[in-house]
């Protein structure tokens, strides 16, 4: 088959697939409907709060799954010292943003979860690594520690309120609201402010932060962090990995590492996950867990259609064409191009040439 | 790949006021001085290219990736939420997200507040907040009528000068939030043209301080 035949999401499935599957990553195949109840205690867990719901025969409330993640977590139990890795490749349902309609969204996207160590998590990211590798020459993985980012807070002296609206400046890179804040809650933002202006390689930001850390949180999570980072730059990623703290704004969560994955040409991040200990805590799980998602969908933005012709050939039949003559030449013209046979000119075909074929000859 | 920095412009007073920071940072580009009827001005040799759009849709120019960096209020920011960068306050534009109402209006503490706005996400968020009912009215303009005519209680509008609340009996009870024109950047764009976007940024700084 012609790569070009395969389009971009189908050969990034591909791709994909196989490299999860050579890390011992199992497929997950979920159902298409789950209990809404799942989603509603961990509502924002998900990317958009909106779900479809509807009634089944027995008077469950079920959803068009909104999200892969939970469905794992739900089938998945806790065994001291295993760690379950799966990967998946499934439709989801969401909320377009600026419209109330839904959407079904291709997703990719592996968890690994249980006894998390260091390696793990490595691992983790370093797939997510690779899988942008895969999906375009251009890529940035853009790397936060969640632990880092709420240990500075909590010893920023900012209010309740203050920590998660610095957050959310943090998030958007907005250094003057992060000041206005700080100066409003009569804090030092010194320190918080190096979470903005510090965004580079992972060698420059941490050689800049460490003199800032001060509390054990603040160098235990740091310690943390730099340790995966070293991983990442020894295996020759520490160009295409960046530090940037405006990655994760949700505390609540997500733990330890979070990362964003951005390819060239397509305007928002295509890959996203993190390490969410805290939602499996939520849940009464004992266990850690890593992963992320690739949404396909977005890759259609690389692959502009530069075709001028939707078909190579246009082969015109009259009524009285002899039909085996037809086919004879119909093979004839696939074989050098896409040909398609019509009995009327088509409106809204473009073409390359056009072969009328009566009775049993062709001309043109 | 286009190296250029798309910069979308918001059309009007404020737009020419924001190019001309971009010019004193350092990022003219002559074309658009021109008295012409073109809307989108290059200048390769600075690497920028710049189009005038309608002022409340920079943002979603910018989050779409259609341009790289872009000039929006913080109203629109606040009202929408598009998923950019903020980088920068650029003083401009000042004012502020204020509730008015007619003089000498008492809140009808016990009772849902008729709140009439163009911005309901800001001020469901503002009311939510203080934990207070409201019913919000979304009206698209001249909402200052509202209260006047007893559509609503009080109104959520933007205050530059209050010129136009005196004139029609009204007056500002509360302040939401100040309002200036902001620097926002598309997420991917700010990491494949990051060099530009940076200097870029750091220019205007200079001149806004």
């Amino acid at each position: 088959m012609s790569k070009s035949v395969i389009k971009k999401d189908e050969q990034a499935i591909f791709s994909l697939r196989e490299l999860y599957r050579r890390y011992g990553y199992a497929q997950y195949k979920m159902s298409r409907f789950e209990e809404y109840d799942l989603y509603v205690r961990n509502k924002d867990f998900l990317v958009s709060d909106e779900v479809i719901t509807f009634t089944d025969h027995t008077g469950r409330l079920l959803a068009l799954k909104p999200d892969v993640t939970l469905s794992i977590i739900k089938n998945t139990e806790d065994r001291p010292g295993a760690v379950q890795k799966v990967y998946y490749n499934e439709n989801v349902f969401r909320v377009a943003k600026g419209t109330h309609s839904f959407k079904e969204i291709m997703q990719a996207g592996l968890e690994c979860i249980g006894d998390i160590s260091g390696y793990e998590i490595a691992e983790v990211v370093l797939l997510a690594v690779r899988s942008l590798s895969l999906l375009n020459e251009r890529y940035m993985l853009d790397l936060s520690h969640m632990g880092l980012v709420s240990a500075m807070l909590a010893e920023s002296g900012l209010s309740e309120g203050g920590k998660s609206a610095a957050l959310s400046f943090i998030h958007q890179k907005s250094g003057h609201e992060l000041a206005a804040l700080c100066e409003k809650e009569g804090v030092s933002g010194t320190k918080l402010q190096a979470l903005i202006d510090q965004c580079g390689t992972p060698k420059e930001v941490l050689a800049a932060m460490e003199p800032l850390m001060a509390t054990e949180a603040e160098k235990a999570a740091f310690a943390d962090f730099s340790a995966l980072c070293e991983i990442l730059t020894r295996s020759g990623h520490g160009k295409s990995v960046r530090v940037d703290f405006s990655v994760g704004n949700d505390m609540k969560y997500y733990s330890g590492v979070v990362f964003k994955g951005y390819l060239e040409g397509v305007p928002t991040g295509v890959l996203s996950g993190g390490q969410y200990d805290k939602l499996l805590q939520k849940l009464g799980r004992k266990s850690g867990a890593i992963g992320f998602a690739v949404y396909l969908d977005l890759l259609e933005r690389l692959e502009k259609s530069n075709e001028e012709f939707d078909v190579d050939t246009l082969l015109l039949r009259t009524p009285d064409a002899d039909p085996a003559a037809l086919v004879k030449k119909a093979e004839e013209l696939s074989a050098e191009g896409s040909v398609l046979v019509v009995s009327a000119l088509p409106e809204d075909v473009k073409y390359r040439r056009l072969i009328q074929f009566e009775g049993g000859n062709s001309r043109g | 790949m286009d190296k250029m920095v798309n910069i979308a412009l918001p059309k009007g007073r404020l737009g020419e006021k924001v190019y001309r920071l971009f010019k004193e940072a350092g990022y003219e580009c002559p074309s658009i001085e021109e008295n012409n009827r073109k809307l989108i001005f290059e200048n390769p040799e600075k690497g920028v290219r710049y189009f005038w759009v309608k002022p409340s849709d920079v943002a979603i120019y910018v989050e779409r990736g259609a341009a790289d960096i872009g000039v929006a209020g913080k109203d629109i920011l606040l009202e929408y939420r598009p998923d950019v960068y903020e980088l920068l306050d650029l003083k401009m534009g000042v004012c502020r997200m204020a509730v008015a109402a007619k003089k000498g209006f008492r809140d009808p503490k016990g009772e849902t507040l008729r709140v009439a706005t163009k911005f309901p996400n800001i001020a469901a968020a503002y009311y939510n907040e203080k934990c207070r009912d409201i019913d919000i009215i979304k009206l698209n303009g001249s909402i200052e009528i509202a209260p006047i005519l007893g559509l609503s209680d009080v109104i959520v509008d933007i205050v530059e000068t209050g010129t136009t609340l005196k004139e029609n009996d009204l007056e500002p009870v509360e302040t939401i939030v100040p309002i200036s024109a902001r620097l926002i950047a598309n997420k991917a764009a700010y990491k494949f043209k990051n060099q530009q976007i940076t200097a870029i940024r750091k220019g205007m700084e200079e001149q806004v301080q």
